[in-house]
Parts: structure tokens; sequence; C-alpha cells
């Protein structure tokens, strides 16, 4: 009986671009050209001032841990509990959801405001998603 | 909206709440919404107005043998029926129908009719939140709670303290499911369910409905019960996606919602009476303390934990048990709703003496909706 898989995500049009750059190794936003604003997630119009010229640029990558949840029960397919689930503040603005990696998965290790940095897991040859681990220095 | 032009006019439960195996979600509908007629004293060919949530309006329209000239099948949620009073009102002001049914039903423990949640693999949802693990409410209600703590000096304690005071008034309440009284401790010793959360601080899972019947404040005069006005209504949404709320220290919905109705009503704090935040999880009343403008939210965990909220208090708060010891079918807020009706008639089993406003707050999704109703018995 084959594993449980973890939820795959299924790229749109509009976001396509995220998702072949997670599988370069790149973390791509988009930037309003006419007001500025950095936004998450993808839409080809700025969500602030509604313009449609928008460029998508590569992210630093580097963030901070804003809040999770270390979950115990029920744990997804795909995940063996306790596994923490966090919300990354990225220093271009945006938040996104992910995973903390190469750090135990407890409330001490799980340090609010932690800097944090972007790593990529690939899932097969369509989707890798991006993951954070806590900055090296 | 003019203010007290609209009023409750029939309020009721399902006849069982708790675990029902014998009786199918849409059944459930019926079940309340024949209820709340009997309680309004009307016939089912009285009612010219439905709404609902999750199921379609024609659904449970057809079900029930309905004939409606206005709907709503707003579905944003467990608020999704103070937004039904709140568009039912103004439907009713404006002449579109003259009484609205609302029903809510849920299977949620039993499982029988019900349609299994999905999130689309190409929805947002699907494609930013959902490949990291999360499942169900309780993996995605509680992640603001460490950011709100650390802002705000909220303790764990405090936490848990929600839980134990609303065992304290479901403890006289025959219909709550949890009665038997508990403290911090063991609520800080139950089973770790998402870290800061244990079991004791997630609402329970329960089968159950209700309905409520408006009409207009003129009409509601002949009925049998003490009509219920509504005085004031506020809705908002703001996101789907947890992860993507402006700032895990409020939430927008509700600090939309809430001061809107309390404008409306023409309303200041301390002329609430009875307060009912709807709680699928134990930080949603500190959260709903803050955003709705009843104290700073640094002082919401010491003002539950203190007592301010518990029975005798000066805030009576979620007075049925709440979600956490009353019941929670999976969209709460038609519950919170029915409390608020509860005590502004002064029928409710733990009723506050001489109630005469109520602000009843709901929440839909984690943190995606909100809507607010303040009620009156006064006209």
């Amino acid at each position: 009986m084959a594993e449980p898989q973890r939820a795959r995500p299924k790229p749109t049009p509009e976001t396509q671009h995220f998702w072949d750059g997670t599988k370069a190794g790149e973390l791509r936003l988009q930037r309003c050209d006419a007001c500025a604003h950095v936004y998450f997630p993808p839409r080809p119009f700025c969500p602030s001032c509604a313009s449609r010229k928008v460029s998508v640029f590569k992210a630093s990558g580097k963030g901070f841990l804003y809040s999770y949840v270390i979950n115990h029960r029920p744990a997804a397919p795909g995940f063996t509990p306790p596994y923490a689930i966090a919300v990354v503040e990225l220093d271009e603005g945006p938040r996104m959801m992910s995973n903390i990696i190469d750090c135990p998965q407890t409330p001490e290790a799980l340090e609010l405001d932690m800097k944090l940095e972007v790593a990529f897991q690939a899932l097969d040859d369509k989707i890798t998603l991006p993951v954070f681990r806590p900055a090296k220095g | 909206m003019r203010k007290n032009q609209v009023a409750v006019v029939g309020a009721a439960e399902t006849t069982e709440l708790g675990v029902i195996p014998n009786a199918s979600q849409l059944q459930l509908h019926a079940d309340a919404a024949l209820n709340a007629i009997a309680d309004a004293g009307l016939k089912l060919s009285d009612i010219d107005g439905f709404a609902t949530a999750v199921e379609t309006p024609q659904q449970v329209c057809h079900y029930l043998g309905i004939k409606p000239t206005w709907v709503d099948g707003t579905s944003v949620g467990g608020c999704s029926f103070m937004l039904h009073v709140r568009h039912a009102a103004a439907a009713i002001e404006a002449g579109l129908c003259k009484t609205v049914l609302i029903t809510h039903a849920e299977s949620g423990k039993s499982m029988i009719g019900k349609q299994p949640r999905f999130t689309a693999a190409d929805s947002l949802n699907g494609q930013f939140e959902a490949p990291y693990g999360v499942y169900g409410p309780p993996s995605m209600f509680p992640i603001p709670v460490l950011r709100f703590m650390k802002t705000y000096g909220i303790t764990h304690e405090q936490l848990a303290s929600v839980a134990v005071v609303q065992r304290e008034w479901a403890a006289k309440n025959p219909r709550a499911m949890m009665k038997d009284p508990i403290t911090v401790a063991d609520v800080l010793n139950s089973r770790m369910i998402a870290y800061p959360f244990r079991l004791l601080q997630c609402c329970l899972v329960t089968d159950g409905g209700g309905a409520l019947i408006l009409t207009s404040a003129d009409r509601a005069e002949d009925f049998p019960r003490k009509p219920v006005y509504i005085m004031g209504t506020g809705e908002s949404v703001e996101t789907p996606m947890v992860s993507q709320m402006e700032t895990f220290n409020s939430s927008r919905a509700f600090k939309t919602a809430g001061p809107l109705a309390f404008k409306e009503a023409g309303i200041a704090h301390k002329d609430v009476d009875h307060l009912m935040i709807y709680d699928a999880f134990a930080h949603l009343p500190l959260f709903g303390l803050g955003d709705l403008g009843f104290m700073p939210h640094e002082e919401t965990g010491k003002f539950i934990a203190d007592g301010n909220t518990r029975p005798g208090g000066k805030l009576p708060l979620n007075t049925n048990g709440g979600g956490l010891s009353y019941m929670h079918s999976g969209m709460y807020g038609m519950y919170a709703l029915q409390e608020s009706v509860r005590q502004m008639r002064g029928i409710a089993p733990a009723q506050v003496p001489n109630a005469k406003i109520s602000v009843c707050h709901g929440v839909g999704g984690m943190f995606a909706a909100s809507g607010t109703i303040v009620f009156t018995n006064e006209r």
C-alpha cells in the first residue's frame, strides 16, 4: 500500500511563475510597478492599488518566525507528529505559511522572531516547496 | 440600518443536541425550523424569506415545503447566521419579505448527510497552506496565538482560564455537553492538540441545529413570545488563509464588524449586559474583547482569569458554556444567537438578571469572516 502523501499544490496560470521559481531554487515575489507594494500570494495585479503593471522578482529568502503551532493531532497525511506549521514574515514584507527544517519541533527551539532562511524541498519532478531553516550566523 | 425595526419572534434549537445518530443534517435543519415555527406560533406557509449556510436555500426550502420570495445563501463559516440576521433585517425593512426563517444544522459528529470539506489543490489554500500540514481547524485556528501572547504578555494560564470559566456557565445549563468543573491545571494537563492549545481549549464536536424567525417590530408585538429587537449589526470578511491575516495581534474582520454594530445600536461598552463571543478555541474571547473595544488586548487575559466574565462577574460572557462546553456542531454562530435571544427573553438556564442589551459576536473560518448583532428587549 502506498504511503499517504502530503497535499500537493496544483499551480494555476497566476501562480505558475512562483512554482517555476521554487523549482529553480528561487523564492519569487511580486512588486507593483506603480506603488511599489510587495505582495503574496501571486496574482497579476496589485491588491493595494489595483494596477495591472506588476513585476516578478527574486526575494532574499530571509525572514523571521512570526508565529506557529506544533501540530500533534490529527496529523495531515504525509506528516509525522509533532510538527510545526509556521508563518514566516519575509524581509520584503509578505508572510507565508511554511515548515521549519533543521530545527527541533519544540517550543524551546522554535523562538518567535528567530531569523530564518529559505530552503527548497522537492516533492516530485514538478513541485518544489519553499521551507525555512534557522539562518546561519 | 435603523435600529429596533426588526425583531426575533421565533427561536429554537433542535430537539436534541450532542450526538444525534438518527437524523441527517438536512433533517436537523427541518427539526430546528419546525421548533422555531412552533415557538413563533406560525405555519410554514407564513414564511416568505429564507436564509441558510452550507446547505443551499433551495435544498432546505424544498425539504420543508417553503416558497420564499427572498433567499440568502451567504456561507462564510460559523458566523453566517449573524450575517443572515443582518441581511434579513435589511430585507424586511426594504419590504422584500415579511417573515424570515434562518436555519442552521450540522451533523458534525455523526456525519450523516454531510458533505466532506475539501480543499482543491489549485485553490490558494491548496497551494500555499495545505502542503505544510494543516489539517482541520485545530491545526490552523491557533496559529496566531503565540504571536498574540508575545505581543500582549498573555499567559498560558490566562488562556486556560477561558475554558475553566465557561465550564462554570455550562454547569448551570442542562443541555450543555460538558458540565463537570475543571481547573486551570486540568486544562494545562489535557492532551496536546496543537501547541500551545490542548484538548480543553478546543471546541466540542457535536450534532445539532437551530433556527430563528424575524419579522418587523410592528408585527412582532402580536406574537406569543417577548420580541427581541435587532438593535445593531455589522459584518466583514478578511481572508480564507489564516497565514494572510493583516496581523496576528487582532482580527480585521472583528474590528470592522464589531464597531459597526455598536455604532448602529448607538451604545457604549458599559451598556452591554450580556456578551457572546464565538469560542471555537480559547483565544477567541480575548481577540473579541480587544477587537470590539471592551478593553486593550493586553488586559483581556487578566480580565477573564480574574473572573470578570464568570457567573456573577461584571461582564457575563458565553453564558451557555460556549463552543468549548455547550456544543459546537462546526458552525457555532447559531447557538450563540440562540443564547442571546434566550437572555433577552429572560428564559436562559443561567439567566443574567435584568439584562437589556446583548452583544453576539461571531467568527467564520479561521478569522476569515465576522458578524456582530446587538440585541435588546426594549424598543
